[in-house]
């Protein structure tokens, strides 16, 4: 039997402490949202008189849930598959290749991370109405196939990938496409499940560009709806809060999912 | 006899010049077609409503009337006005205070949950959470939670008999208050990139290192520490560039209040958008802000070869 340490309880309750502190806020939306209507002006408590999924149902019927939950789904995974694919050839291209002007093509790609999205929204709005794309699944997708973010992610990791790799596949005869799929990529898999999560939450949780850009209900996604929520029920707040939950749900299951390939390691990459 | 040498040998080297130019139109055919699918929607879709935006900044809009022609105008103005300074050194202080605190956070997080522990998938959920949920839920709760009449925080600071400040209500609290809630939220984030950057550094050096003796602190600031930093540039960097355009909890948690005590920059480019209508001065503001984090991630691009290791 292996001893027990202090040291290790001591970690232990300071992880467990810390994750109490994390997680309160998400127990207090989903306690909020199963607590019937009459006792929302008693203030929060944990303990809840009643539990009701009421809020639920009242959820369900005062917005087409179900499509707007497939918008939402069918929005991010595109996106975050372009980019994956958009951000990982770049990102071996500004780690690998030598060429004329590389810091400063690095420097645009990073600049379009540093104006608020805020002033942007109004010239896109503009260029999108006259290319009669508005109101579209395409306009929603726009700012999102490429990420400026991803691809510094990614290129962070290739950096690390040694080049000796590369050498030794290039000796076999493979070509950067080889190298890029079989070599690289498998080796950057933590640096892309994290970015698989990041991607995926950008577009979920993104609210002002698809507020400035749908307008039929139908091309409607998670954000827009809870607003409308949010304006309908001012004080009913379960409600609202089921929304919460509704929305937050999702991600934290591709959050788990991705969450292996994070831990997964070097052990499973082949690199010894 | 000689001149025949000469001849062969700048025909070789023509030849091989050549073969040079070739291999590196060939390299530049590569390097176009690795970053066209990235290059071309940035810059249809960032770079483009960008410089629109520039455009912009040199006339007076309100967004429905035609635009008139400014100049540097809006500059001036934006420039010689104390409260864009104010918001500035709101900004700043946002930043000197969450910067430290969400990576020296995430840090530690990151490195007790990269050890083998029981629930450890549990754990690093957990710390996710708040990442993935939305500020207007979130704000909520800590509005309650940092409430200076009946919050949780001020009963938690009277127990141990400590001063209770105002909070969100006290025009000197508002901006930590802000802190305070937004490294809660990114905690997870700042876990996650360096979680990736922990995980790919080979667990062979490190038992190299404790078969040759060193111990715990000699291994994280001789080893993992050093090969953890292109994981802590990006983390510095994307924190800053983000950290300057912090809007969105301010607006929910504090309306930018109480008297203006917690208005960001972007705060203020909102209102000059949406409130007055003046997206001339919006897009001047931005563009002066653009100018700021430019400098300041230029500055760190050039600083990364004194401190960041790659392989």
């Amino acid at each position: 039997m292996r001893k027990i340490s202090l040291r290790s309880i001591l970690l232990y309750l300071a992880l467990a402490f810390g994750a109490a502190v994390m997680l309160f806020p998400f127990l207090w939306t989903v306690i909020t949202s199963i607590t019937p209507q009459g006792n929302l002006s008693d203030g929060p408590s944990l303990i809840v008189d009643n539990p009701t999924l009421a809020a639920y149902t009242e959820l369900f019927d005062s917005i087409p849930l179900p499509r707007i939950i497939i918008n939402s789904f069918f929005i991010a995974i595109l996106s975050t598959l372009l980019q994956l694919i958009t951000g990982s050839l770049a990102a071996y291209a500004f780690s690998r290749f030598e060429f004329k002007g590389k810091q400063f093509v690095f420097g645009c790609y990073l600049a379009t991370l540093m104006i608020p999205l805020q002033v942007l929204v109004a010239p896109l709005f503009i260029m999108l109405t006259k290319m009669q794309l508005n109101d579209s699944y395409f306009a929603l997708l726009a700012p999102n196939i490429a990420s400026a973010f991803g691809i510094f992610l990614l290129k962070q990791s290739i950096d690390g990938v040694p080049r000796e790799l590369d050498e030794a596949a290039r000796i076999d005869g493979a070509g950067h496409l080889r190298i890029w799929a079989q070599v690289v990529m498998p080796l950057t898999k933590p640096a892309m499940a994290a970015l698989i999560v990041f991607a995926f939450m950008e577009s979920w949780n993104s609210f002002l560009w698809p507020l400035v850009v749908i307008r039929s209900p139908e091309l409607m996604t998670l954000p827009l709806g809870l607003s409308y929520l949010q304006g309908q029920f001012t004080t009913e707040w379960n409600v609202v809060m089921a929304g919460s939950v509704v929305s937050i749900v999702p991600i934290v299951i591709v959050y788990l999912f991705a969450q292996k390939h994070i831990i997964a390691g070097m052990a499973h990459t082949g690199l010894k | 006899m000689n001149t025949e040498t000469t001849a062969k040998t700048s025909q070789l080297e023509s030849l091989h010049r050549t073969s040079q130019r070739k291999k590196a139109i060939k390299n530049a055919i590569w390097v176009l077609a690795f970053l066209a699918p990235s290059a071309i929607p940035l810059l249809i879709f960032k770079i483009i409503p960008m410089f629109a935006s520039a455009w912009v900044s040199l006339h007076e809009w309100n967004m429905i009337a035609p635009m008139e022609w400014a100049g540097f105008g809006n500059y001036t103005r934006l420039l010689t006005s104390s409260d864009t300074w104010a918001v500035f050194g709101h900004t700043l202080l946002y930043i000197a205070g969450y910067l430290p605190l969400v990576y020296g956070g995430g840090l530690l997080i990151a490195v007790a949950l990269n050890q083998k522990l029981k629930a450890r998938g549990f754990l690093r959920a957990a710390y996710f959470v708040p990442v993935v949920t939305s500020w207007v839920a979130v704000a909520l709760v800590w509005q309650w939670l940092l409430n200076p009449k009946n919050g949780l925080i001020n009963y938690l600071l009277s127990l141990v008999n400590l001063p209770q400040p105002g909070w969100w209500t006290d025009p000197t609290w508002a901006i930590p208050s802000v802190i305070l809630a937004s490294a809660w939220k990114d905690l997870g984030f700042v876990m996650v990139i360096l979680l990736a950057g922990l995980q790919a550094i080979p667990q062979e050096i490190q038992e190299a290192a404790a078969v040759d003796g060193a111990g715990r602190w000699r291994r994280f600031w001789n080893i993992t520490f050093p090969l953890l930093t292109p994981s802590t540039f990006f983390v510095v960097v994307i924190s800053l560039i983000n950290g300057f355009q912090v809007f969105d909890q301010v607006y929910v948690m504090t309306g930018g209040g109480p008297s203006g005590a917690s208005r960001v920059v972007v705060s203020r480019i909102y209102d000059l958008a949406f409130r007055y209508g003046e997206a001339g001065a919006a897009s001047a503001l931005s563009w002066i802000l653009f100018a700021f984090i430019l400098g300041i991630t230029a500055v760190q691009m050039y600083g990364q070869r004194k401190w960041v290791n790659y392989a």
